[in-house]
């Protein structure tokens, strides 16, 4: 009854949103949103990179924003712009690069209204196996990383004075952004990839009581947003990759009601006692 | 010493160990000159202030005793193999981060429910244990601060403003507490405050810290030292003070001494 292309969407996109969740929590909490949107805007440069020196696109956008979040390491130690500051002139830097190197390569026939928008239902075996073994890698270095990473998303000070390796650990956390960005930006393309690392983990947050409820919620509401919005796209014929977002809208607006009927069942827990 | 009378049912290796000094200890920041020729010792069982009014560099200095930041000129030594207990500052907690206080408090150490228990008790409030962290009050908050450094079972504590945005009674509760752990525990403190007046009673000996260490000693001498009036104005001594100079002593802009006479204080200092 379904196709072929249409499983190995669906496959795919739930494997994103595996991904997806935890990160996108760090990414809110850690209040990174902008990192994970420039990164993306950046993978254009990486899909030029991979035309000029034939390789496989994925690895071009890996390679691109590698680079991308060392030159933001480099020039955040210079001390003399704001991030958000640096990450436009990168981000959209690497984007216009990224547009005028492809517009040599005008005989390939690009679209790149696949690549801005994504293209899900294009998803190949060779996209699935990048997603789940990269995802895979991805998840098993944040399971490893959890600890200390939360410990520096509560307070880089304390975590120091506590022994944890600060700038190791955020590094690692912004190349684990630019690794995803990559594998994600088959399924939702560049301009929304961003909205499928966030809006899943904000719809969680009402609903959780600890950091790891919330990552485990934040896969949930992915899955749902993937799974409603290739059905969606199905049913009423719309992109698939807006229709995933819509879907994750939806999810992030329901988590309110579900939110606020919770709350007025069982109010939550305040200590009374002031010692 | 008398500071070790009260501590005397501590085990006794910890108590009177030197844990941390320093040596002419300069410390700048973008170019400016925070810290200069710092000298300190601090002992196991032993409850040191450090006070200094704003921009004194106290958080510096503890900074960089933690070794959270570089240090320019001088030296800092740490007993072999001491731990640490940090309690910073100001710790907001973004909402956004869904956070019971039994998360927090294992995010220090690999600590089981049950010491988890035991510290709560230990900082009075066994009853925030499942408690959402951003609904706790400045007070409580601070409590479970002071339980995450007790967590790694430190030699040494380091809090900064352990007692900031907590009312009057909550002040003294909170002194007494630290108190408390140094006579159970023998670890020694290294407060911050910016008043004398909070510091006091649980104290064995305060540094004035004003850029350079004005003047150390027990609180009683420290407060009717000549540079702590000059820093805090005579009326912040009068309530406390035993003794009364009047010494004309300033301090110029770059934290420098301008001693009117070259006799030191030192008969002020009750060490």
């Amino acid at each position: 009854m379904l196709d072929d292309f249409f499983w190995r969407a669906l496959i795919g996109g739930i494997g994103v949103a595996l991904i997806a969740g935890p990160l996108g929590c760090f990414v809110v909490w850690r209040r990174m949103a902008y990192l994970g949107d420039s990164l993306a805007h950046g993978a254009l440069l990486g899909i030029a990179l991979g035309l000029v020196f034939d390789i496989d696109f994925t690895i071009g956008i890996i390679a691109s924003s590698i680079a991308l979040v060392a030159l933001l390491i480099l020039l955040q130690r210079q001390n003399r712009f704001a991030s958000d500051t640096l990450l436009v002139i990168l981000a959209h830097g690497a984007l216009s690069l990224g547009l005028v190197a492809v517009s040599f390569f005008e005989g390939q026939r690009l679209d790149l209204m696949v690549y801005l928008f994504g293209d899900i239902l294009a998803v190949g075996r060779g996209d699935l196996i990048w997603i789940y073994s990269g995802g895979a890698a991805i998840l098993a270095v944040i399971a490893c990383l959890w600890r200390p990473l939360l410990a520096i998303t509560v307070h880089e000070e304390l975590a120091r004075a506590e022994g944890v390796k600060v700038s190791l650990v955020s590094i690692a956390f912004m190349l684990l952004i630019a690794v995803t960005v990559a594998i994600a930006m088959k399924i939702v393309g560049i301009l929304l990839i961003a909205s499928l690392l966030i809006v899943p983990a904000a719809a969680a947050r009402r609903l959780a009581q600890t950091p790891e409820q919330m990552a485990a919620l934040a896969i949930f509401a992915g899955v749902l947003a993937v799974v409603g919005g290739l059905f969606g796209s199905l049913e009423w014929d719309t992109p698939s990759g807006p229709s995933i977002v819509v879907a994750a809208l939806a999810v992030f607006l329901l988590s309110f009601v579900v939110g606020a009927g919770r709350q007025l069942i069982r109010p939550r827990h305040r200590p009374i006692a002031e010692p | 010493m008398s500071v070790l009378r009260s501590v005397m049912s501590v085990p006794l290796e910890k108590v009177g160990q030197r844990l941390v000094s320093a040596e002419r200890l300069g410390v700048s920041q973008n170019g400016r000159r925070i810290l200069s020729g710092i000298d300190l010792e601090l002992f196991g069982g032993e409850i040191v202030s450090l006070i200094g009014p704003n921009g004194a560099g106290k958080t510096t200095l503890i900074r960089a005793i933690l070794g959270l930041i570089p240090y320019q000129a001088g030296r800092v030594d740490k007993a072999p193999g001491l731990v640490i207990g940090y309690m910073p500052q100001r710790l907001e907690i973004d909402p956004v981060l869904p956070l019971t206080v039994h998360r927090f408090l294992r995010m220090s150490a690999n600590v089981g429910k049950d010491e988890i228990s035991e510290v709560l008790r230990e900082v009075s409030v066994p009853q925030l244990r499942e408690a959402q962290v951003e609904t706790l009050s400045g007070g409580e908050f601070q409590r479970i601060l002071l339980a995450r450094a007790l967590l790694r079972n430190p030699d040494f504590l380091v809090l900064d403003e352990p007692a900031q945005q907590v009312d009057f009674q909550g002040q003294i509760d909170m002194f007494e507490l630290i108190e408390q752990l140094r006579t159970r525990r023998g670890c020694g403190v290294l407060v911050v405050s910016h008043d004398l007046h909070m510091v006091m009673s649980a104290t064995d000996r305060v540094l004035c810290l004003n850029g350079h260490i004005c003047c150390s000693g027990a609180p009683e001498a420290v407060s009717a030292h000549p540079e702590y009036v000059a820093l805090f104005g005579p009326r912040a001594a009068d309530s406390i003070a035993l003794y009364h100079h009047n010494h004309r002593h300033e301090h110029d802009l770059s934290g420098g001494v301008h001693q009117a006479g070259s006799k030191r204080h030192d008969h002020a200092l009750g060490n």
